[in-house]
């Protein structure tokens, strides 16, 4: 009797022990498939860039400085990227391109001629998409890792997180201040 | 009820595993039931008389519901897509097209799903539907009206929506319920002569068994399940019909939760579904069979108004939990 029980028991922790570790493994290559979707993004925004800027560079030569910057923020964002910037580090030079970005399509907005022609309309539809697909691979990535993070603090998975290699992982944050202002409306 | 999105979400994943399993209960009562009655009644004849031991009316009807699901199931998609006259859209050749396959893109990185195949249904009233085995083969389709009519935000509430019932297996959650629901409906006509039949014979050994003083509780208790299960028949396809529908209301809040999950955007998909309520007419190209697979009830008004009937929760009670969503994400 005394023995069975005991046998019932370590049955029980063993499927535990084994449901629990592939939860936790799973997990961890989901975060990292999750990280490797906001990578493919950005790549394609960093080579979206070009085109954009040759399309808009005639009708927009009184606006070098903010083509510049996107340019120059675009630049940096790639020089981060092959020197395999850390989280933070990737995070803040991709959201240096953003704000560039969203000033480039503010002035876009501004100017009735531009807006008029096809080109631009398509563009604003391309940027808008762009910046929405870093977006929401940014919310599947934090979403996951948060998930990630709290399972392998949790008892009773904390206790065998170590083993199964789990260590908490860092979240794409905002650390640009001009993307967390509200934006100034000029009328 | 809880008013964010993840506490909703949870909410109604538990009460959808509870319509689940009282659907699932029922349909074993109405099959293995009548083989238990036949089995407690047989069980005290004599060596040579006949004894009901294998469960065949729960396996006739467990299998004939798995033919239904199958058949279903490999031609379920195709059939629903070709009976709309969609076509498929791949190269966008408008604005609003290049659109719409953005905002899929952009739905297919937020739920972390492959992309589904877009379909454009040539309607004028604003609806959408999704279909498909699982995330690998799925389809999400809309009508041209819905392009026409809403927002860009809007459009990414209503595909969200879609992808929600995918991420979720909705449609082969509904494809079995329907089913079951077809096998208990086509079985019901066999099974009230059988019923017939053995009912007279079990009325008969029931009276034998007490004349013989062996087991005075078996004859009582084998014709009140008798009774029971006589009624649970005739009330079935009733039931059966019910207790999907409850399901399908049920996944229609969850699609709307995992929508402003992947969105972040619940007041969206609430204005979207106030603009799809307004347009009065009905969506004639959706047959009311893939009711369930839409954003709102293609049939319109009068059937979105038939409480338990409806395929669809009250519009106004989405509205309200959607924007219960949204207020909570602001504060």
């Amino acid at each position: 009797m005394g023995i069975s029980i005991v046998v019932l028991l370590a049955v029980v922790v063993a499927f535990w022990f084994v449901g629990a570790y592939n939860g936790l493994v799973a997990l961890k290559n989901q975060v990292v498939n999750a990280w490797k979707q906001i990578d493919v993004q950005l790549k394609r925004r960093h080579d979206l860039v070009p085109n954009l800027i040759s399309s808009v560079t005639g009708a927009m030569n009184f606006e070098r400085e903010t083509l510049e910057a996107v340019v120059s923020a675009r630049n940096r964002a790639i020089q981060v990227e092959q020197s395999g910037g850390t989280v933070a580090a990737t995070a803040q030079a991709e959201a240096q391109l953003t704000g560039a970005l969203g000033r480039l399509l503010a002035v876009v907005e501004a100017y009735p001629d531009l807006k008029a022609t096809g080109n631009i309309s398509q563009l604003q539809e391309e940027l808008t998409t762009t910046e929405n697909k870093i977006a929401f691979a940014r919310q599947l990535y934090n979403d996951t890792a948060t998930q990630y993070n709290t399972r392998q603090r949790q008892i009773p998975t904390v206790f065998i997180a170590g083993m199964a290699g789990a260590s908490p992982v860092e979240l794409w944050e905002i650390s640009e201040p001009s993307e967390r202002a509200v934006p100034k409306v000029e009328l | 009820m809880a008013q964010d999105l993840f506490s909703q979400q949870a909410a109604n994943r538990r009460r959808s595993r509870w319509l689940v399993a009282a659907f699932i209960a029922f349909f074993a009562w109405l099959g293995f039931g009548g083989d238990l009655i036949a089995y407690l009644a047989t069980r005290d004849t004599p060596p040579g008389a006949y004894h009901h031991v294998l469960p065949l009316g729960g396996l006739l009807l467990t299998a004939i519901a798995g033919g239904i699901a199958a058949l279903a199931w490999h031609t379920g998609a195709q059939k629903v897509l070709w009976s709309t006259g969609a076509r498929e859209l791949t190269v966008a050749t408008t604005s609003a097209e290049q659109q719409l396959i953005n905002v899929v893109d952009e739905m297919a990185i937020a739920s972390g799903m492959p992309r589904p195949r877009i379909w454009l249904v040539p309607d004028d009233d604003p609806n959408a539907f999704a279909t498909g085995r699982d995330e690998r083969n799925s389809h999400v389709a809309v009508t041209e009206g819905l392009l026409r009519t809403l927002d860009r935000d809007e459009l990414q509430g209503v595909v969200a929506h879609e992808m929600g019932h995918i991420k979720n297996l909705d449609i082969r959650l509904t494809t079995l319920l329907a089913a079951l629901v077809g096998a208990v409906a086509l079985l019901g006509d066999g099974a009230w002569r059988m019923i017939g039949r053995g009912g007279a014979r079990l009325t008969a050994v029931g009276g034998g068994s007490r004349r013989e003083g062996k087991r005075d509780g078996a004859g009582p208790l084998v014709l009140v399940l008798l009774a029971l299960w006589i009624m649970s028949w005739l009330l079935a396809p009733l039931i059966t019909r019910l207790l999907a529908l409850s399901v399908s209301r049920n996944r229609e809040f969850l699609a709307d939760t995992m929508s402003a999950q992947f969105t972040r955007n619940p007041l969206a998909l609430a204005s979207a579904l106030e603009k799809i309520e307004n347009a009065a007419a009905p969506t004639r190209s959706i047959k009311s069979g893939s009711a369930h697979l839409c954003i709102a009830d293609p049939a319109g008004h009068a059937r979105r108004l038939l409480g338990v009937f409806a395929t669809h929760p009250p519009m106004s009670t989405r509205v309200r939990r959607l924007r219960a969503m949204g207020y909570g994400a602001a504060q």
